[in-house]
């Protein structure tokens, strides 16, 4: 039932099969900077600003989204509360996800890979963080 | 170089002169900034992430910041008699975030200087703190700015020249 996961091109490929990443962010100057760097990788990107909105949107009948790139400090949720719910949701957890943070705490870092985040990355995100990225897509 | 600047002078209408020197005039300027630390590499991450498909990035992700950064200053300075140094460090943090996602050292370091004080709740030194962070800030605007309408300009020659 699963695509062999194999070694395949990076980008977002054609449009009719764009790979769909979700960004969230509380701050507009990083959904900005984030959603740019996605985008001249030629993903699609959707942009939140919050936790909350992330859980909406994937919530929909078809949210197509194949990663979630979300930052760590959020007022209300935090990234690493997106992620467990992620995690602990049948229907959303093959979904990869990202973790950004301003600061580099290594006991952050452990707790997220723990709970199952792909990768973390450290602000301000690189167009090489956005390369190595690209064979995590679902 | 001079001869050959004159000549197509004379025979352009759109006075090429004139956009060259807008060009060096931004260029030095930009320039300026790095090496005076206003900004970082990472504002020369976003100049290379602009391009065809995407002219007015640099300016979004500027006034994005500008933005921001006013609504911080704002907050901050509501209510200096008593210091919630929680809730303070909370929005020196957002600034933070924001002025390293941009490039602008200056303002970063003074908010990581400004970090220091709230850990150690010390109100007078976050007062200070307060006072050199709008003084970068208002510094690298007032450069922003220059910079903006420079590129504007310049924009314009570049899309009259297009038609």
């Amino acid at each position: 039932m699963s695509s062999p996961r194999g070694p395949k091109a990076c980008g977002g490929g054609a449009a009719d099969r764009q790979i769909h990443v979700l960004a969230v962010d509380d701050s507009s100057v990083d959904r900005a900077v984030i959603a740019r760097l996605l985008r001249s990788s030629k993903y699609r990107v959707t942009t939140v600003d919050s936790g909350k909105k992330a859980l909406e949107l994937l919530g929909l009948q078809e949210p197509n989204v194949n990663m979630i790139i979300t930052d760590y400090w959020m007022p209300e949720m935090t990234g690493f509360e997106l992620l467990k719910i992620v995690k602990e949701s049948s229907a959303l957890r093959e979904i990869p996800v990202v973790i950004m943070s301003s600061e580099n705490v290594p006991n952050r870092i452990n707790r997220c890979l723990e709970e199952g985040a792909e990768d973390f990355l450290l602000k301000p995100v690189r167009p090489s963080d956005v390369a190595r990225l690209c064979n995590r897509m679902r | 170089m001079l001869p050959l600047c004159s000549r197509v002078l004379l025979s352009h209408p759109f006075s090429p002169m004139s956009l060259m020197a807008l060009r060096e005039q931004l260029n030095m300027l930009v320039n300026s900034m790095y090496i005076e630390g206003l900004l970082d590499q990472q504002f020369q991450q976003l100049q290379m992430l602009q391009d065809a498909s995407s002219p007015g990035f640099v300016a979004e992700v500027i006034n994005l910041f500008c933005e921001d950064a006013e609504r911080i200053l704002t907050e901050l300075t509501k209510d200096q008699a008593v210091v919630d140094f929680q809730k303070v460090d909370a929005y020196v943090h957002q600034l933070k975030g924001s002025s390293s996602s941009v490039g602008a050292q200056n303002v970063k370091l003074a908010c990581i200087q400004f970090r220091q004080f709230c850990e150690e709740n010390n109100k007078d030194g976050c007062l200070n703190a307060l006072n050199v962070v709008k003084h970068h800030y208002y510094l690298l605007r007032n450069k922003f700015d220059t910079m903006l309408q420079l590129e504007q300009r310049i924009q314009a020659y570049d899309s009259k020249q297009q038609n």
